[in-house]
């Protein structure tokens, strides 16, 4: 009984440390994430004041290794964008947490509400303690609009290259060793359909930072801002 | 027709080249990331990426020879008083490398490494960025500001945030107390201005150091304040990678970055640069001085003269520059405007040389200022002289009678006239820069019996004359058009 009690007690030290290293480890990553993205909440979001996008879904950078960013070429990225890495890539909506496996990589997409305008690929990823060069990443959210919207374009800026799609659908596409500029391309005239519409992009870098900004603009250049966005 | 192809495309392809060839700097001009250009003791410097840099006599041809310890990248320089302020950073690891840097700054009572007054003081940290911060403090830009006499400087790279920071004019230290400010992002090698209330950031964008691949290029906002926020043309501030172009690639040469400037008079300016690749020169990075434009408030990179057979026009009537010939009539039917003609439409032939150089002078003849029409004694040949030496950004040229060898030439009496044959002699070359405004401004290379620097006037709509330059008179301003 003794002797039970006794590795009852040591197992509970145990789990309490791992929970405790664990509990202290998710503290670092979220103080490390702070200055640049919050975590998921379920409130209601709309897009900033500019009409930029901060409610993403990121999976954890794929291994993707560049030298140089100039072998961005349009042919390179649609190859590098249209290979499957994991399954139902064109057309999951993953949950927070969710895990896909890359080759030999087991990666993790998170729900994030980012503090910029910008998201800031490279601290996701840093402050993931995940590689931050020679990379690409995915990303996703769904924005519901109350009714039809006709006559919009997506403008994107990324660092580096970039693709992404509506509902499906390619919209714009970012080749070359670009820098993240605001509004740096557009799509042609798109609709956002009554309810929800799922954006998904892809961003590849080899070194430098990574980062991208997205928001949808009228026929005049002005935000659009009458949707919400969401995980789901 | 292939071979049509050839015969036409070989004469284009080596009037392209030729070109070029006025426009990169002459000597041994190799070097990234040029500090501002620096003027001492009647030579020009200028200092580049890991120690070291370029010394020039004239401003055109360049040579090895400054120096600069400390190594890193990207300095910058600024004179004080009778003192060289010089920023720098000890760091450097590019993109996928090391992001912990510093910039220093040091004095030199002297840019001449062989004065006895040669002497760098100690260098002092004004400046730094931690491993993992969003910054990289390399890529030093200085900035005395004309307003308030404040020092400032600008750093950082891709790696985060360009940043602002205010130095002491006396010392060259950071301002006790003062603390970054964040004024761009996604560019590097940052240079500040200050042009008629505005502050203007400079930044290079696009990709460096990957010889005739890179995308290098040179873009602006401005502010108000020097602390920003910095907005281009589009509203769009530059801690949105906004930014309006200043310098792209051009006539074989890419890549440019590193802005500086250099205001050599009223209305005349210089930008410094880099090209990343110098086609002519094997794709080496080379130093670049182009004039600098303001347009609408914005900084452009101006042209280089371009070898050539132009009109010469003023800006003051928009008559031409020519010779003081009879005009030669051409044979032309008089027609009635009114009424109906069944002759048919035979193109008239543009009167050539040979059609009237026999009724002109041998000796030497004056120049006058007349309508244009595209007439022999209107058209001048405008050719590099690259022998005679230059100027800051570009070299001497001769002006000739197109098919001639009848040169324009400065005076004694500080006239213009032409000469039957070009001797190379100091009054037949000329300085040819182009203006704030886009115009230009013509200069003998020396008016006989004079040390006055005088450019050719517009004295009156129809009388050229050599006089002092006046950026806000029309008179001194001149067009180079290809009307023929």
């Amino acid at each position: 009984m003794h002797i039970l009690n006794r590795t009852a007690w040591l197992a509970l030290c145990l789990f309490l440390m791992i929970g405790l290293q664990s509990y202290a480890q998710k503290r670092k990553t979220a103080n490390r994430l702070a200055p640049y993205f919050s975590p998921p909440t379920e409130s209601v979001m709309t897009p900033d004041d500019d009409g930029f996008i901060r409610r993403w879904l990121l999976l954890e950078p794929i291994d993707k290794p560049n030298r140089t960013n100039t072998v961005f070429t349009d042919s390179y990225i649609r190859e590098a964008f249209t290979t499957e890495y994991f399954p139902d890539q064109f057309t999951v909506v993953p949950e927070d947490g969710d895990k896909v496996k890359v080759g030999k990589q087991k990666l993790t997409w998170h729900a994030v509400e980012s503090n910029l305008f910008n998201v800031k690929l490279f601290r996701f990823a840093s402050g993931l303690k995940k590689q931050v060069y020679g990379v690409l990443f995915w990303a996703v959210t769904v924005i519901d609009c109350p009714e039809e919207i006709s006559g919009v374009r997506m403008a994107v800026g990324s660092n580096s290259a970039s693709m992404w799609w509506l509902n499906g659908e390619e919209a714009v596409i970012l080749s070359g060793d670009r820098r993240m500029v605001k509004d740096d391309c557009m799509s042609h005239r798109l609709t956002l359909k009554k309810g929800k519409n799922i954006i998904r992009g892809a961003v590849i870098n080899g070194p430098g930072m990574s980062d991208f900004c997205l928001r949808f603009v009228d026929e005049k250049g002005t935000p659009v801002k009458n949707f919400t966005i969401s995980y789901k | 027709m292939k071979t049509l192809c050839k015969i036409l495309s070989l004469p284009a392809l080596l009037s392209v080249w030729g070109a070029t060839g006025a426009l990169a700097q002459t000597g041994e001009p190799y070097i990234h990331d040029p500090s501002t250009i620096m003027e001492c003791d009647g030579k020009y410097y200028t200092f580049g990426t890991g120690g070291g840099g370029l010394i020039s006599d004239d401003g055109w041809s360049w040579h090895g020879g400054a120096v600069r310890p400390g190594g890193g990248a990207a300095p910058d320089a600024l004179k004080i008083g009778d003192r060289y302020l010089i920023a720098y950073s000890a760091t450097g690891g590019g993109l996928g490398g090391g992001h912990s840097g510093q910039v220093l700054t040091m004095w030199n009572k002297t840019l001449d490494p062989s004065s006895p007054d040669f002497k760098y003081t100690e260098p002092v940290v004004v400046a730094s960025s931690e491993e993992d911060e969003d910054c990289d403090a390399i890529d030093a830009g200085l900035l005395l500001d004309p307003t308030d006499g404040r020092l400032w400087l600008s750093y950082g790279t891709y790696f985060g945030f360009i940043r602002l920071v205010e130095l002491d004019p006396e010392t060259g230290y950071r301002k006790e107390g003062n603390e970054p400010i964040d004024i761009a992002i996604d560019c590097e090698a940052t240079d500040l201005i200050y042009r008629d209330g505005w502050y203007y950031l400079l930044g290079t964008h696009g990709t460096c150091c990957d010889g005739p691949n890179s995308t290098y290029n040179i873009v602006v906002g401005r502010s108000r304040k020097v602390t920003g926020p910095y907005v281009d043309n589009m509203g769009r501030k530059m801690l949105e990678g906004g930014g309006k172009m200043v310098l792209a690639a051009r006539y074989g040469l890419v890549g440019p970055g590193h802005f500086g400037r250099y205001i050599v008079a009223d209305g005349v300016e210089k930008m410094s640069c880099h090209f990343e690749a110098d086609f002519q020169r094997g794709g080496r990075s080379v130093l670049g001085i182009l004039p600098l434009l303001w347009r609408d408030g914005w900084p452009v990179a101006g042209e280089i003269f371009k070898e050539g057979t132009y009109e010469i026009e003023s800006e003051r009537r928009g008559y031409a520059l020519e010779l003081a010939v009879d005009f030669v009539r051409m044979q032309g039917n008089r027609q009635r405007f009114w009424g109906q003609s069944n002759e048919p439409i035979v193109p008239l032939k543009p009167q050539t040389l040979t059609d009237v150089i026999g009724t002109w002078p041998t000796g030497n003849i004056g120049v006058r200022i007349g309508d244009y029409m595209f007439r022999p004694h209107q058209r001048w040949t405008i050719t590099a002289v690259p022998e005679a030496g230059g100027y800051l950004g570009g070299s001497y040229y001769k002006i000739v009678i197109e098919g001639t060898n009848r040169a324009l030439a400065a005076t004694a009496n500080a006239e213009v006239i032409t000469v039957p044959e070009f001797t190379g002699a100091p009054e037949q070359l000329w300085r040819i820069e182009q203006l704030i405004d886009g115009t230009y401004r013509i200069m003998p290379k020396q008016v006989p019996g004079s040390d006055k620097e005088l450019v050719l006037l517009s004295i009156a709509d129809s009388t050229p004359s050599l006089g002092e330059f006046d950026m806000n008179s029309d008179n001194s301003k001149w067009n180079f058009r290809d009307k023929r």
